[in-house]
C-alpha cells in the first residue's frame, strides 16, 4: 500500500513522468490497436473469432527478424510481412477458414485455437523459442532534460501503424472493395442478392486481416522482442479491445487499444508489474458488466 | 433396455475398479484420464446441455485447487509462514493430520466453488454468446494473475502440497479412485439430472432462451444453479489434481487457462455436445491421442495435436457421438421410419 | 537374421574405428523430462545438449567402469512443455511405465519442485542442474541432488559489490538504494529473496520490488520507475527473455543506473544480439570458462567449452552457458557414483551419490545433507567490451569492477 502511494506521489512530485507513461502507451496501444482493428474485421464480416491473431502477428515478426538477420534492413520487413500473411491469411481462407464460416461461436475459436497451436509451435522449431529482436539501429529521442526518452524506432513505428490504419479505414470508406465488405457485414444475402461474391469477400478480409497482423508483427520484431510463444499475449488483448470497443465500432477499437496501452502502462507503474495483466482483464469485465447493466435497463424500459 | 443400460453401467465400473490392478504402471494416465472426463462433462452440463459456452471454467478448478491446499496446510500451520518458508524448517503432517486436512479442504473447494459460481452468475449469467465466453476467459485469466500476485498464496512460487502418507504406491492408487469415483458419481448425477425438470429446462435455455422465459421458467435461477453444480464438481477435481501433482501454481496448474481450459471444449465437442456419452468418449480419446502423440512425436506433439484440433473442429463437428446417432439411431432410443419416402 | 547383420556391422565399425570399447559395453538408462517446448524450451535445450555431451564424452573414455564390465549412459527424455503438472506427470511415467532407476533434472526450479516429489516418493536418486531454487532442499528430500549454487546467491554477491563500491566512495553501505524487477516465478523469486536478505544485512532500502509477469515483453512501466526513484543498483531475473528485453529496453529508456545486475546473460547471448548496449551490465553465473577447474574426463574447464562448440556448432559463435556446462556435470557425478558403488542397484547409488567429493571442469562437487552442491561458489562477471569478465568474488576475478556502468 505504501509503495503504491509513494509511486503516486512519483507522478504528482515529477509530472514529466506522466508524459513518458502516456506516450509509451501509446506508442505500444497502436501496436494492440492494429491487430484488434484486424480482429474486428473478420469478427464483424464473416463472424470469426480469430484466436491466431497473436500468432500472425509473431509470423510477421519472424519474418522481419530473419531478413534482419540476412543484412536486409527491417523497415522492409513491414511490406514483405504484408505481403506475406497476405498469402498465408489467403491459404488458411481457403483451408480451414471457409468451412468454418456461418458455424457457431465455437467452431471458429477452436480451429483458430488449433491454428496457433501450430503456428506458434512450428516457430518454435524452427527458431527456437530464444527471445529475438530486429534492432533498427536508431537513438533514443531525450525530451525534457533526458527524464523523458522517445526510442526513435516506436516514434516510427507508431507512424507507420497510424497510416496503415489510415490507409485502411479509407480503403473501407472509399473502395469499391471496401463497401462490398461493409455491405457483407451489414447483410451478407442481401450483399449476394446485389451481385457481390460474398466468398470472394471473405477470403480478401481474411487475407486482410493477415496481413494487418503482420506488418504489426514486423513493428513489434522491431520496437520488442519477439518469441513463438508470445503470440497469446496479443491474442488476448485483441479480444480484449474488441469487446470492449464493441463489434462493428471501428474508431472505437483504435481508441479502446491505445486507451489500454496508457491504462497498462499507469497500472505497472503505480501498482506493479505483476498487476498490468490483470488489469486488462479487469477492464474488460468492468465494460461487459456496465454494458450488461445497460441493456437490463433498456429491456425493462420496452416491457 | 434398461438391463442392457444397467449392465453397461456395471461393466464400466468394474473397469474403473479394475484397472490399476490391470494395468498398475498406467494407474497415473489413468488418473488423468478421469480428470479429463470429468473436466469435459462438467463443461458439457452448461456448455452442451445449456448452451452457455464458458471459457473460464478452468477458474473453479483452479480455485478449488487453492481453497483446498490453503485448507489443508491451514488447519495445521500458518499458511503464510509455510508458503514463505525459503529458508528452512521442516513441515510434516501426520496420517491423521493430512487426511482430515484432505476431507475437509475437498468439502470447502467444492462448497466455496459452487458459491462463487452462483455469485458470478449475478454478474456474468445475463452476458451472451461470445461475450459470455470471454467475459469468463477473462475471469479465469484475472484470477491466475492475482493469485500470482498473492504472497499469502505463494505468489508465482506456487506451493508445495503436503505428501500422501504411506508406500509411494499408496498415493498413485488413493487418488486414482479419488478421481475415478468422482468422475463416476458426477455422471450418476448428471444422468440423473438430465431427467428430470431441471434437464429439461435447462435444454429449453438452450433451444430459445426468450421462449423459454417467456413461458414461465425463472432462467436465471436455472442458469445459477447449473453453473453452480459444474463448479461443485471442478472445485472438488481440482483439489484432488492439485495433490495428485503435488506442487500447485498459478499459471501452469491451477489456473491453466490455455490448457486444460480449452481441451475441455475440444474433448465435448470431439465427443459430441449435448450428449451425456458424447463428453465420455471424447475425453478417452483426446487423452489417449494425447499421450500417444507424447511418446512417440518427442518435440513435435504439440504440432500433432494443433492439426488434429482443426481437423476435429472443421470436419468432425458433431462429435462421434452426434454422428453415431445420425447411422445408427435406433442405438439411441430414437424410432425411425425407413420406408421409402418417408419424412422425418 | 536382423541381429546377425547388426553384429556384423558393429564388429566392422569396430575394426574401423580401431580400438573402440564403447561398443561393447552395457547400457545404463537414466530418465529426464526436459522443456523441449514452451517457454523454458531454449535452455532445456542447452540442458540436454549438456547431458548429451557428457554422455558421448563419458562414451569416448571407456564409459562407466565397475569391475570389468562397463556400461554407457542412456537417457530416455520427455518433453515436459515447460509446465510443472505436466512434469509430475512425465516423473510418473518414466520411473513406472520405463522402469527408469536414476534420473536427470529437468529445466528450471518450478519444474524440478514438481518433479520432485515423485522421483523421492520412489526413492530414485535424482541429479539436477538447473533447479536452483532454496525451497527444494528445505523439504528434507533424500534423493534430491543439485550440482549447482542455489538461487539465493545467484545475485546476493552484487549487494556485497555494492556496498563495497559505497565504502570506497566515502559513503555508507545502508544509503545503498536497491531496485528489484523479477519475473514471478519461484526461480526469480528465491534470487529476490537472497538479495532481500543480503541487502537487509547492509541494511540498503529497496526502492522498486516488481514481479515480472511471465509472458514478458515490455517492462518499460517498471523501467520509468527505476528512472524516477535512481537507485544505485538494478537487479533483474527473468530467465533468457528477462534478460534480452531488459538490455534492449534499459539501452532504449536510457536508464542510467550505476550498477545493474542481470540472470541469465550468457543463455540470451545478450552480447550478440545488442553489442555495446549490453556492456557494464554485472551477469551471475555458475560457471565460467576461464575459471582453473579442471578433471580428467573434460579437461579444463577451457577445454570443455572448445570440445562442446566443436560437437554443437550452433554454439560456435556464443558463450557456452553455463546451463550446459552443469547438466554435463551432472552426468560426470552419476558415473562417478556408480563407479563408487560398483552396484546398480539405486540405493547403492543414491549413498555413493552423497557421498560426492569431487573436483570437476564446472567447479567441486559435495552434497550437503539437503542435496545441494556446497564445493563451488557463484561468479559475477561484467561485461566489459563485448567481454565477460569474471569481477567477484575477489578469488577468482580477473578483472577489476568497472564502476559505474559506462
Amino acid at each position: 500500500m505504501d509503495t503504491i502511494l509513494a509511486n503516486i506521489d512519483i507522478l504528482r512530485v515529477a509530472p514529466v513522468f506522466n508524459v513518458q507513461l502516456i506516450l509509451d502507451g501509446l506508442l505500444i496501444g497502436g501496436v494492440f490497436a492494429l491487430a484488434a482493428y484486424g480482429l474486428a474485421l473478420v469478427w464483424g464480416v464473416m463472424n470469426v473469432k480469430n484466436l491466431a491473431q497473436g500468432d500472425f502477428v509473431m509470423m510477421g515478426g519472424y519474418i522481419t527478424w530473419v531478413m534482419a538477420e540476412s543484412g536486409i534492413h527491417p523497415f522492409f520487413g513491414i511490406p514483405v510481412a504484408f505481403i506475406a500473411l497476405w498469402g498465408f491469411g489467403w491459404m488458411l481462407y481457403k483451408l480451414v477458414i471457409a468451412r468454418v464460416i456461418g458455424r457457431d461461436l465455437f467452431t471458429s475459436l477452436l480451429a483458430t485455437f488449433g491454428i496457433a497451436i501450430v503456428i506458434e509451435q512450428v516457430l518454435n522449431i524452427l527458431y527456437t523459442s530464444d527471445t529475438q529482436t530486429a534492432d533498427a539501429g536508431f537513438e533514443s529521442l531525450l525530451l525534457f532534460d533526458g527524464l523523458v526518452t522517445v526510442p526513435q524506432v516506436k516514434l516510427i513505428g507508431f507512424a507507420l501503424a497510424a497510416l496503415l490504419a489510415l490507409g485502411v479505414i479509407l480503403f473501407m470508406k472509399n473502395s469499391r472493395t471496401g463497401q462490398a465488405i461493409r455491405a457483407t457485414s451489414q447483410d451478407p444475402r442481401a450483399a449476394r442478392v446485389m451481385g457481390i461474391d460474398t466468398e470472394k469477400i471473405y477470403a480478401f478480409t481474411f487475407s486482410l486481416n493477415a496481413a494487418i497482423c503482420g506488418a504489426a508483427g514486423a513493428l513489434v520484431a522491431m520496437i520488442w522482442v519477439i518469441q513463438p510463444f508470445f503470440g497469446i499475449t496479443y491474442s488476448i488483448r485483441s479480444f480484449v479491445i474488441v469487446v470492449a470497443a464493441g463489434l462493428g465500432n471501428l474508431p472505437g477499437v483504435i481508441a479502446a487499444g491505445l486507451g489500454m496501452g496508457v491504462v497498462e502502462q499507469f497500472g505497472g507503474f503505480v501498482l506493479g508489474a505483476e498487476f498490468q495483466q490483470a488489469i486488462v482483464v479487469g477492464m474488460l469485465l468492468l465494460v461487459l458488466i456496465i454494458r450488461q447493466t445497460l441493456q437490463a435497463r433498456k429491456r425493462q424500459v420496452v416491457q | 433396455m434398461t438391463v442392457v443400460k444397467a449392465l453397461a453401467y456395471l461393466i464400466a465400473i468394474a473397469i474403473g475398479i479394475g484397472l490399476p490392478f490391470v494395468f498398475p504402471n498406467y494407474t497415473t494416465q489413468f488418473s488423468v484420464m478421469w480428470v479429463m472426463i470429468l473436466l469435459a462433462l462438467t463443461w458439457d452440463a452448461q456448455g452442451g446441455q445449456m448452451g452457455y459456452n464458458s471459457l473460464g471454467n478452468i477458474f473453479f478448478f483452479g480455485a478449488g485447487m487453492y481453497i483446498s491446499a490453503a485448507v489443508q496446510i491451514g488447519l495445521v500451520y500458518d499458511v503464510g509462514e509455510y508458503t514463505a518458508a525459503h529458508g528452512g524448517g521442516i513441515y510434516d503432517f501426520t496420517s491423521a493430520q493430512y487426511f482430515t486436512g484432505l476431507a475437509l479442504g475437498f468439502l470447502t473447494a467444492g462448497v466455496l466453488s459452487a458459491i462463487s459460481a452462483a455469485v458470478l452468475g449475478w454478474v456474468l449469467i445475463g452476458l451472451r454468446g461470445p461475450y459470455f465466453a470471454i467475459g469468463t476467459l477473462g475471469v479465469a485469466i484475472a484470477a491466475g494473475e492475482l493469485v500470482g500476485a498473492w504472497d499469502w498464496l505463494g505468489a508465482g512460487s506456487g506451493i508445495s502440497m503436503p505428501t500422501f502418507p504411506g508406500a509411494p504406491d499408496a498415493a498413485k492408487f488413493g487418488f486414482y479412485y479419488m478421481n475415478f469415483v468422482l468422475a463416476a458419481v458426477l455422471f450418476g448425477f448428471l444422468a440423473w439430472l438430465y431427467s428430470t425438470r431441471f434437464g429439461l429446462a435447462i435444454n429449453a435455455i438452450r433451444d430459445d432462451e426468450e421462449k423459454a422465459e417467456g413461458m414461465g421458467l425463472h432462467t436465471k435461477t436455472y442458469k445459477r444453479a447449473c453453473w453452480s453444480v459444474s463448479a461443485f464438481f471442478l472445485g472438488i477435481s481440482g483439489a484432488i489434481f492439485g495433490n495428485m501433482i503435488g506442487f500447485i501454481e498459478p499459471l501452469e496448474v491451477a489456473f491453466q487457462t490455455i490448457n486444460f481450459g480449452i481441451f475441455m471444449v475440444l474433448m465435448v465437442l470431439l465427443g459430441g455436445k449435448g450428449t451425456l456419452l458424447g463428453p465420455v468418449v471424447g475425453a478417452i480419446l483426446f487423452h489417449a491421442i494425447k499421450e500417444v502423440t507424447w511418446t512417440h512425436m518427442l518435440g513435435t506433439q504439440w504440432v500433432a495435436l494443433g492439426l488434429l484440433i482443426v481437423i476435429i473442429v472443421v470436419f468432425f463437428q458433431q462429435g462421434i457421438i452426434g454422428w453415431l446417432r445420425d447411422k445408427r439411431p435406433e442405438w439411441f432410443g430414437i424410432r425411425v421410419d425407413r420406408r421409402e419416402g418417408a419424412t422425418s | 537374421m536382423r541381429k546377425s547383420v547388426l553384429t556384423a556391422l558393429a564388429a566392422g565399425a569396430i575394426a574401423f574405428a580401431g580400438p573402440a570399447i564403447a561398443a561393447e559395453c552395457e547400457t545404463i538408462t537414466l530418465g529426464s523430462a526436459i522443456s523441449l517446448t514452451g517457454k523454458y524450451s531454449t535452455n532445456g535445450l542447452h540442458a540436454k545438449n549438456g547431458y548429451e555431451f557428457a554422455i558421448s564424452k563419458i562414451k569416448e573414455n571407456g564409459g562407466v567402469k565397475m569391475g570389468d564390465t562397463c556400461y554407457n549412459f542412456e537417457v530416455i527424455y520427455y518433453d515436459d512443455e515447460s509446465t510443472p503438472a505436466r512434469g509430475a506427470q512425465l516423473a510418473e511415467r518414466l520411473i513406472a511405465q520405463d522402469g527408469v532407476q536414476y534420473m536427470l533434472g529437468p529445466y528450471s526450479s518450478g519444474l524440478t519442485k514438481a518433479i520432485a516429489p515423485v522421483t523421492e516418493k520412489y526413492q530414485i536418486p535424482m541429479v539436477e542442474a538447473e533447479g536452483a531454487s532454496r525451497s527444494l532442499f528445505n523439504k528434507g528430500y533424500k534423493y534430491l541432488f543439485a550440482v549447482l549454487s542455489t538461487s539465493e546467491q545467484y545475485l546476493a554477491t552484487t549487494v556485497g559489490l555494492a556496498a563495497e563500491v559505497a565504502e570506497k566512495e566515502g559513503k555508507d553501505p545502508s544509503a545503498v538504494r536497491i531496485a528489484i524487477a523479477v519475473e514471478n516465478d519461484p526461480f526469480s523469486l528465491d534470487i529476490r529473496q537472497g538479495v532481500l536478505d543480503d541487502a537487509a544485512k547492509f541494511d540498503m532500502k529497496i526502492v522498486i520490488d516488481d514481479k515480472l509477469p511471465r509472458d514478458l515483453s515490455d517492462m518499460s512501466a517498471t523501467l520509468t520507475k527505476v528512472r524516477a526513484l535512481k537507485p544505485d543498483v538494478l537487479i533483474v531475473s527473468g530467465h533468457s527473455k528477462g534478460a534480452a528485453t531488459a538490455v534492449r529496453q534499459i539501452e532504449e529508456q536510457n536508464v542510467s543506473v550505476p550498477m545493474i545486475a542481470v540472470t541469465h546473460c550468457e543463455a540470451a547471448d545478450v552480447t550478440g544480439k545488442f553489442g555495446d548496449a549490453a556492456n557494464g551490465i554485472l551477469c551471475s553465473t555458475q560457471w565460467a570458462e576461464t575459471l582453473t577447474y579442471e578433471d580428467p574426463i573434460f579437461g579444463t574447464a577451457a577445454n570443455y567449452e572448445q570440445e562442446f562448440k566443436s560437437a554443437y556448432p550452433e554454439y560456435a559463435e556464443k558463450l557456452v552457458p553455463y546451463q550446459t556446462a552443469q547438466a554435463s556435470a551432472a552426468v560426470y557425478v552419476f558415473k562417478d557414483a556408480f563407479e563408487r558403488a560398483n552396484s546398480l542397484d539405486k540405493d547403492a547409488v543414491r549413498d555413493a551419490i552423497s557421498d560426492t567429493d569431487l573436483m570437476t571442469f564446472y567447479g567441486g562437487i559435495r552434497f550437503a545433507p539437503e542435496g545441494n552442491n556446497i564445493a563451488k561458489p557463484m561468479v559475477l562477471r561484467q561485461i566489459q567490451s563485448g567481454k565477460y569478465n569474471v569481477v567477484a568474488p575477489s578469488k577468482f576475478a580477473s578483472h577489476a569492477l568497472e564502476w559505474p556502468r559506462p
